[in-house]
C-alpha cells in the first residue's frame, strides 16, 4: 500500500519551520505558530513539523503533550481561561467558574470539544490584585463578577467570529 | 509638541479594568473639543485599586485620577482635568499618594513614569547610565560591583547574584548565555509583568551588562503565554534596541555584540524552575534536571548559561548607575536592597509596594493594602506564591526578608502576598497545594508525581472526616517524604502551604 505522505497542505507549515530556521530548540515557537494559524495541531501537521526539523514523531508528541497550550483537537469558536489560582480563589474564581460552566452548559478543562464556548482553567494571569481575572479569547478583564461576566458575554462573545485563545 | 501631555496606563491590569476605552474616550472628546493634548500610554504606577489611573503633567508635576471608567471622561473635561482641575476622582500630585510615597523605588524608579517604548524617556530617566559604566569596566569588576551589592535572586531562590556572576565568567566556553527567567507563574505575583509592561529598556540593559559580565553575546527572555501584553512590549523593545543600535552586533558602538530573543512559554508552571526551562528553550518538555552541573558551568546547549529573574537583571542597571553601596545601604542582614512586594487577594489596596527588606508584614498588609477589598476580616495570608506558607494574624509581625522569613517557617519566594478573608476554608487551600502540584508537576521524580496524588486523596479523606488523626499522621509523613525526596522546589516546597495550614488552622482539619 503506497501511502502520501505529502500533500498540498504542508507548504504553510514547512514554511513556519523555514521561518524558524528548521532549528528543533525553536519547536515550541514553530507550534505556536502553526496553532495561531491552523486552530490546533493536526497529525498531518506534526508529521510535517517532524520532517522539517529532523528530529522524531515521538519526540514532538511529547513536547505537546507536555504543555497546556497547545490543542490535538478543534477548540471552541470562543475560549474563556478562568483564573483558578489562589489570589482569584480568595476573591471568588471558584463561584464565577461555576456559573461560567451553569451559563454556558459546558464543563471546565473539556479542551478541543469544539463549540460555541470552551472554559479553560489558567494558573495566573498576573492580575492578582485585580481578580477574578479571566482571558476571553486572549483579552484579559479583571474583577470579573458573574454579573460582569453576562455583560461581557454579549460584548465579547456574541459575534460568531472565530478567534483563538 | 502638545502643550499637555496625558498619561493612560497600557498596562495589561489597567486594561483589564477599561484603561483602553478611556484612552479611547478621551481622545475622542480631545478631538472634539480641539485640545492641544498628547495620550501617552505608560506602565502602571503599581496602585490598581486606582486603575485606570490617569495622569496629567502640570507645572506642578504630575497629578492623578482614578480610577476611571469611561462614564467619568466627560466629567474629567468639564473639570479642566488637562489642567489639573479638581474633581471627586482627584488624588493630587501622585507622587505624593502616600501608598506612593512611602515606596524606595530603585527597581520600579521608572515603571508607570515613563512611555515604556521610548528610549529618549528611558535615558531622560536615569537609564543607560549603569551600562555606559559597565561598557568601560572588565568583567570582572562589573561582577565585583554586583556582588558587592548584596543583590540576591528575586525569583524565588536568593541566591547571590554576583556569585553566579562569576562562575560563569570563570568557566571558559565558547559560547555563554544570559537566560531572564519571565516565567512568573507564582499567583499574587505580577512584577516581572508590570516592569516589562512598564520599563522594559531596564531589563534588556540588565542584560546586556550580563552579557559584558560573563563574556556571553545571546540573552533569551522565557516569557510565558499568559502574558501576552507582556510579549508585545519587550518584542517592541528589543526592536527599537536594534534600530538604535542598543542591541547588536557592536552595543552602543563599544565593539561587544549582544543579541535579545523572546521565546514564549506553553503553559507549563513547572518550566519557572531554571533547569526545566532550559530545556523548554532547547525545545523539550519542561523538565526538571538532576544538579549539579548547574547552569553557570553547563546550562543552555551545555553551555556556561546565567538564569536570572527578571527583577534581578533589571536591578542591575541601577546597581551599576548609583554604586554597589548605594544599593547595599537598602535592607537588613543578609537581604540587602529593595524587594517588590506584591499585595493581592482579597485586599482593599492591591498593588506592587517597593521596599527595603525588612518592613513587616503586618505593615505590607495593613498600612499599604488598608485590609481586605471585601471588609470581612482577614483570616490568612500566603507569602512566596503557590509553594509558600499560609500565615495567619498572629504571626503578622515577621519581618520581611529572607532569613526571618525562614525562621518562621516562611518564604519570600517572588514577594508575592495573597490575602483571605475569613470565609476561607484551609483544608480546602491545603488540598489545592497538592492538586496544583499535581496538575503542574513535570514527572520527572516520584514524590512529587506520585505524592501530590496521594497528598489530595488524604486530604479529601480528611476533609470528609474519615479517621483524622490516623490521615494527619500519613500526610506528615508523606510531607517529609516530598521535602526529602524531591528533585525540585515543586515537590519540595508543596508540603510548606499544606503543613502551615494545618499547623495554624487546626479547627479547619477536624483539630
Amino acid at each position: 500500500m503506497v501511502v502520501i505522505l505529502n500533500n498540498l497542505d504542508d507548504e504553510p507549515i514547512h514554511r513556519i519551520c523555514g521561518e524558524h530556521g528548521r532549528r528543533p530548540d525553536e519547536l515550541i515557537e514553530i507550534l505556536h505558530t502553526v496553532q495561531k494559524e491552523h486552530g490546533y495541531l493536526t497529525d498531518a501537521a506534526l508529521r510535517t513539523i517532524a520532517e522539517a526539523l529532523n528530529i522524531s514523531r515521538a519526540e514532538i508528541h511529547g513536547v505537546v503533550s507536555f504543555y497546556h497550550d497547545f490543542y490535538r483537537a478543534q477548540p471552541a469558536r470562543h475560549i474563556l481561561k478562568i483564573c483558578r489560582a489562589e489570589a482569584c480563589q480568595a476573591v471568588g474564581s471558584d463561584d464565577l467558574a461555576a456559573y461560567a460552566e451553569r451559563k454556558f452548559a459546558t464543563t471546565m478543562g473539556d479542551k478541543g470539544a469544539g463549540g460555541q464556548i470552551g472554559i479553560e482553567a489558567v494558573y495566573c494571569l498576573g492580575n492578582c490584585a485585580l481578580g477574578p481575572a479571566m482571558l476571553i479569547d486572549g483579552k484579559l478583564h479583571g474583577r470579573v463578577t458573574p454579573e460582569r461576566l453576562d455583560i461581557l458575554a454579549e460584548t465579547d462573545l456574541s459575534s460568531g467570529e472565530a478567534r483563538n485563545g | 509638541m502638545a502643550d499637555v501631555r496625558i498619561y493612560v496606563p497600557g498596562d495589561a491590569a489597567a486594561v483589564s479594568v477599561g484603561a483602553d476605552t478611556v484612552a479611547k474616550r478621551i481622545q475622542q472628546e480631545v478631538a472634539r473639543q480641539k485640545i492641544d493634548i498628547q495620550i501617552i500610554r505608560n506602565g502602571s504606577r503599581g496602585m490598581f485599586w486606582l486603575e485606570p489611573l490617569v495622569e496629567v503633567e502640570t507645572p506642578e508635576g504630575r497629578v492623578a485620577y482614578g480610577p476611571i471608567t469611561e462614564n467619568d471622561v466627560a466629567g474629567l473635561f468639564d473639570a479642566k482635568f488637562w489642567s489639573g482641575g479638581d474633581h471627586p476622582l482627584f488624588h493630587g500630585p501622585t507622587e505624593e499618594i502616600p501608598y506612593f510615597a512611602k515606596q524606595e523605588r530603585l527597581t520600579f524608579a521608572r515603571c508607570g513614569v515613563i512611555d515604556p517604548l521610548s528610549l529618549d524617556d528611558y535615558e531622560a530617566n536615569g537609564g543607560l547610565i549603569g551600562l555606559r559604566r559597565a561598557l568601560k569596566m572588565s568583567p570582572a569588576a562589573i561582577v565585583d560591583d554586583v556582588t558587592q551589592s548584596g543583590l540576591r535572586g528575586r525569583g524565588g531562590a536568593g541566591f547571590p547574584t554576583g556569585i553566579k556572576w562569576k562562575t560563569a565568567l570563570n568557566t571558559p566556553g565558547d559560547e555563554k548565555y544570559i537566560c531572564c527567567n519571565a516565567d512568573e507563574g507564582d499567583s499574587g505575583t505580577f512584577a516581572d509583568r508590570m516592569l516589562m509592561e512598564g520599563d522594559p529598556f531596564s531589563l534588556i540593559e540588565g542584560m546586556i551588562i550580563a552579557g559584558r559580565a560573563v563574556g556571553a553575546e545571546i540573552g533569551y527572555i522565557y516569557l510565558r503565554s499568559e502574558y501576552p501584553h507582556a510579549i508585545d512590549v519587550m518584542r517592541s523593545a528589543i526592536d527599537v534596541c536594534k534600530a538604535t543600535g542598543l542591541l547588536g552586533d557592536s552595543v552602543d558602538g563599544s565593539g561587544d555584540a549582544f543579541h535579545v530573543y523572546v521565546r514564549v512559554g506553553a503553559g507549563a508552571y513547572i518550566c519557572g524552575e531554571e533547569s526545566s526551562m532550559l530545556e523548554s528553550l532547547e525545545g523539550k518538555r519542561g523538565q526538571v534536571k538532576v544538579k549539579p552541573p548547574i547552569p553557570a558551568i553547563s546550562g543552555l546547549f551545555g553551555k556556561p548559561t546565567i538564569v536570572n529573574n527578571v527583577l534581578s537583571l533589571a536591578t542591575v542597571p541601577v546597581i551599576l548607575a548609583e554604586g554597589a553601596d548605594h544599593y547595599k545601604d537598602f535592607g537588613m542582614g543578609r537581604s540587602r536592597g529593595t524587594q517588590p512586594f506584591q499585595l493581592a487577594g482579597d485586599i482593599a489596596r492591591g498593588g506592587l509596594v517597593e521596599k527595603a527588606f525588612g518592613i513587616t508584614l503586618r505593615e505590607l498588609v495593613e498600612e499599604f493594602g488598608g485590609g481586605t477589598h471585601s471588609g470581612k476580616p482577614i483570616r490568612a495570608v500566603q507569602a512566596g506564591g503557590p509553594l509558600g506558607a499560609y500565615i495567619p494574624q498572629t504571626e503578622f509581625d515577621v519581618a520581611m526578608d529572607y532569613e526571618a522569613l525562614a525562621d518562621a517557617g516562611a518564604m519570600l519566594g517572588h514577594g508575592g502576598i495573597v490575602v483571605f478573608n475569613d470565609t476561607v476554608d484551609m483544608a480546602r487551600q491545603a488540598r489545592f497545594a497538592m492538586e496544583f502540584c499535581e496538575i503542574e508537576s513535570c514527572g520527572k521524580c516520584t514524590p512529587c508525581r506520585i505524592g501530590a496524588v496521594r497528598g489530595k486523596e488524604t486530604l479529601d479523606k480528611i476533609i470528609a472526616g474519615e479517621d483524622r488523626t490516623e490521615n494527619l499522621a500519613i500526610l506528615e509523613d508523606l510531607c517529609d517524604l516530598m521535602v526529602d525526596g524531591s528533585l525540585c522546589a515543586m515537590g519540595g516546597l508543596t508540603p510548606m502551604p499544606v503543613r502551615s495550614a494545618v499547623k495554624y488552622f487546626p479547627e479547619d482539619f477536624g483539630g
